[in-house]
């Protein structure tokens, strides 16, 4: 049996795509991001049931651009050039703000418009493949042991959806079968009761189940330790918040930004590591963070990388004018071409 | 290993268990019988703190597990001691799949991660679920599914097993699976297993011990097996068999029973053979299927399946979980659309039957008869299924009164004893006066007299002129009222033909008379006492 690569790793090769992507609006380039999940998906993508989630994102990310397209055409100011098509215009009254809707279509405008969308539809596609290559319960497993009951509850949520749907089965067939119809607002009032009644009782089934099973242990704790564990991830959490508005808002004192972001990180990290030690659980079969996973993770972080260095450094084509051929330029092509490192460890991992 | 210390138990003002005394040594099977609402169930989570801890009530006196007072340790602190597998084990999943279960108990103990590694390959081959490993929960079957649920409580190394009702929902054979693992965990761990079981015939020969809850506030009888099913009032045909025929000691198991029987085979074989109740009255086919196919997307649950049936027959659908037996029973009352094939019921096809006309050709009870029943309280259930039927006002009640006589109205259904509710879906199905009723998996949760009545109420729908098609596990029952049995299996029928012929021969589905007494044609306790005098 072949070991699976750590989720996590999955995510971060993903989210670096994903960060290259929004990067730039060459539509080469991300045609390429587009291509890279792809083969990367149609090698590694396993039998699971979640492995279909890539088709389903790769849809959405189609229809955002159709739509996209149309609203860039109907409803946004057009940028200056060649007419395609007129359409009849109407403009709103002035408490509307004047705005104007309908009236010429240019080739330029649709081509921003375009191009906003693809990049819209190339984040959402890396965040299908990521959907697709990581078990969503094995991310869950791997969140912090003080994060552990949230895991938990989702994984469960998860099993109860489809039970609910077989449920509502069930009770939609007893419906027939006492001669009623199965459709209409009436049916509908008598469906909800008992499906709520059923998933009720199956959670207090669970919540027994899971008692007994030893779900909730916790070791002694001392008081002092406690506090200080809520007061770590309490503070933590408030200096991010406080981090992040300095980072975004640029009136903000410097001292306001990056540190106290990287220490209110720190304190909430701490937090939630002391957190995790209140409760004596182990884990079986963690995945391991080896070879694979540094190469996976790595090569998206280095195509994330290359994207932000080439923005950094002004290299042309990142963003393409309108009305010119885009090009594909050299270092950050190479750097996505470099999250296809996945694919060669399906060799390796056998 | 597990004591009760005058223990007692009360839910409001109502009393549960009074007087409990008594002490289950280390390596012990006990069984606990008794008729539903006795309170078993409330017995064994007692042993595992879920009762008082999980239900509130108020529980006096001492439970000890292991030297540990159930009093001052709520269940995960027993966590490890005992393992509580519930009634339906799949409503105890926490996680996806098969080896995550079967780790989940050790993590929450927070065991070393080798140790974890190890006894979950120890428990996966001790259960014989090594191929099941990566599979996900929810694609068990249920024997399957059982196993897997004790598996997962096993990891823990628990010193005693406790499990409620495990092989009520299982066909034969995935039964005796469950049974063997437990038995074998008895044998080679060591391990106290206390158990409750409605089908005694399954049991109670591997029980050492058992507890009798007589109910009505009385205090439980405890003892060996072989004294308690002397006088039992809730006994299997095998005990019944013995008592009919006076052997001591009291056979438990078919083995002993048959070495015990040779003088009254001897006897059988010189009496009059028994002669099958002919339906009488005039026939007439309700309902024919001809090569019906059914799928569940690319999955065929029936293919080529050919049946009729005609008023006055009681006919037994048997076969594995997941066979199609209840597809067969779907498509009857139209819930599916064959894929291919025709069903005639009456003279329509039930699934372009709107459900208002549908009710008066055919009724199914579904396997959870509760899913029938809405209303808050009885009287309001029988009044609502009048009207839904378009029948008389008041006939449903009189229906449900003479199934199940002297049941106050103001109940609300969920508090209705398992044979009453069944009784109760039952009359509301009758409402409509169908000829053709269909019961899916009826025996489950009935006790032995819920047994014997919904037995009585299927023979006297049969002499009405109706037809009764079920779908059961419960070989007993089949023996007691079928005229016809027919096998299925993997969507097929493989086996149609009179009881008698068809249940005899086979070693999973013939009844524990039927086995104790070949090749003399007798299925029942009632049919030897007939023979006999």
């Amino acid at each position: 049996m072949t070991r699976r690569v750590h989720p996590g790793a999955w995510w971060l090769w993903a989210l670096g795509l994903a960060t290259a992507a929004t990067r730039t609006t060459d539509p080469l380039l991300l045609l390429l991001v587009g291509a890279v999940t792809g083969t990367v998906v149609a090698v590694r993508r396993t039998d699971d049931p979640w492995a279909r989630a890539y088709g389903m994102f790769l849809r959405i990310g189609l229809f955002v651009v159709v739509v996209r397209l149309v609203f860039g055409a109907v409803f946004a100011a057009q940028a200056p050039g060649t007419t395609l098509v007129t359409l009849p215009s109407v403009t709103l009254p002035s408490w509307m703000a004047g705005l104007r809707v309908g009236g010429p279509v240019t080739a330029e405008g649709l081509t921003v418009a375009g191009y906003d969308a693809l990049r819209l539809a190339t984040v959402l596609v890396c965040v299908g493949a990521a959907n697709a290559l990581a078990a969503p319960s094995r991310l869950l497993k791997s969140v912090p042991g003080a994060l552990y009951e949230v895991g938990v509850a989702v994984v469960v949520a998860m099993t109860f959806a489809p039970q609910a749907v077989a449920h509502v089965r069930r009770v939609r067939d007893a419906q027939r079968l006492r001669g009623r119809a199965d459709r209409g607002i009436r049916s509908l009032r008598r469906l909800a009761m008992p499906v709520l009644e059923g998933a009720l009782d199956r959670s207090v089934q669970l919540a027994a189940a899971m008692d007994a099973r030893g779900y909730g242990r916790t070791a002694a704790v001392p008081r002092a330790r406690r506090r200080a564990t809520a007061a770590l991830v309490l503070g933590g959490l408030l200096a991010v918040c406080a981090g992040l508005y300095g980072l975004l808002d640029g009136q903000a004192p410097a001292a306001l930004g990056t540190p106290v972001l990287l220490a209110g990180t720190v304190c909430a990290a701490a937090g939630l590591w002391l957190g995790g030690r209140r409760s004596p659980r182990t884990r079986y079969r963690p995945d391991p963070w080896a070879l694979p996973e540094w190469v996976t993770g790595g090569s998206g972080v280095l195509a994330a990388a290359a994207m932000t260095v080439a923005g950094l450094i002004g290299t042309d084509g990142l963003r393409p004018v309108p009305g010119t051929v885009p090009g594909l330029p050299a270092l950050p092509a190479a750097g996505v071409l470099v999250a296809l490192a996945p694919v060669l460890l399906r060799r390796i991992r056998a | 290993m597990i004591r009760f210390d005058r223990a007692g138990f009360r839910y409001g003002g109502t009393p549960v268990l009074t007087d409990v005394d008594l002490e289950i040594e280390e390596g012990e099977l006990c069984l606990v019988a008794g008729r539903t609402g006795t309170g078993k169930s409330t017995l064994l989570r007692a042993v595992d703190g879920l009762v008082p801890h999980f239900t509130g009530g108020t529980l006096t006196g001492r439970v000890t597990v292991a030297g540990r007072d159930t009093r001052d340790h709520p269940p995960r602190e027993l966590a490890d001691v005992v393992g509580y597998v519930g009634q339906d084990p799949r409503a105890g999943f926490v996680s996806d799949v098969v080896e995550e279960e079967l780790a989940y108990g050790m993590e929450s103990l927070g065991l070393a991660p080798d140790v974890m590694r190890r006894r979950v390959e120890e428990t996966l081959d001790l259960l014989g679920l090594a191929g099941l490993r990566d599979r996900p929960l929810g694609t068990l079957s249920g024997g399957q599914a059982q196993r897997v649920a004790i598996g997962s409580v096993l990891t823990t190394h628990p010193k005693v097993l406790v499990l409620d009702e495990p092989t009520s929902a299982l066909d034969p054979v995935g039964a005796e699976d469950v049974l063997a693992t437990l038995q074998r965990l008895v044998h080679d761990l060591g391990l106290t297993v206390l158990l409750a079981e409605h089908r005694l015939e399954r049991v109670v020969h591997l029980a050492d011990s058992m507890v009798l809850l007589p109910g009505g506030g009385r205090p439980p009888v405890y003892g060996p097996t072989g004294a308690i099913m002397v006088e039992s009032p809730v006994a299997p045909p095998v005990v019944r068999l013995g008592r009919l025929a006076g052997w001591t000691p009291l056979p438990l198991s078919v083995r002993d029973a048959r070495r015990a029987a040779a003088p009254l085979r001897e006897r059988l074989a010189t009496a009059p053979p028994p002669v099958p109740s002919a339906p009488g009255g005039e026939r007439r086919t309700l309902a024919s299927v001809h090569g019906l196919e059914v799928r569940y997307g690319p999955v065929p649950a029936l293919r080529g399946v050919d049946l009729s049936v005609a008023s006055g027959e009681v006919i037994a659908l048997m076969g594995r979980n997941g066979a199609g037996k209840s597809s067969l029973l779907r498509a009857l009352v139209g819930l599916l659309r064959p894929a291919g094939g025709r069903v005639r019921v009456g003279d329509a096809a039930p699934h372009e039957t709107p459900p208002r006309v549908m009710v008066r050709t055919a009724g199914l009870v579904p396997q959870d008869a509760a899913d029938l029943l809405y209303a808050e309280t009885v009287a309001a259930e029988c009044a609502a299924a009048d009207r839904d039927m378009a029948a008389e006002h008041g006939t449903c009640r009189s229906l449900f009164e003479r199934l199940a006589p002297g049941v106050d109205d103001a109940l609300h259904p969920r508090d209705l004893s398992e044979g009453q509710r069944l009784a109760l879906a039952l009359a509301v199905i009758l409402t409509g006066r169908p000829p053709l009723v269909l019961l899916d998996e009826p025996t489950r949760g009935l006790d032995y007299t819920a047994k014997e009545r919904l037995a009585e109420i299927v023979r006297d729908l049969a002499a009405g002129g109706h037809a009764v098609v079920l779908a059961t596990h419960d070989v007993e029952l089949v023996a007691e009222v079928a005229t016809r049995t027919v096998v299925v299996a993997e969507g097929e029928i493989v086996a149609d033909g009179p009881t008698a012929e068809v249940v005899v021969s086979s070693p999973a589905f013939a009844p524990q008379v039927g086995k104790i007494l070949a090749p003399a044609p007798v299925l029942t306790v009632d049919q030897v006492r007939e023979a006999l005098s």
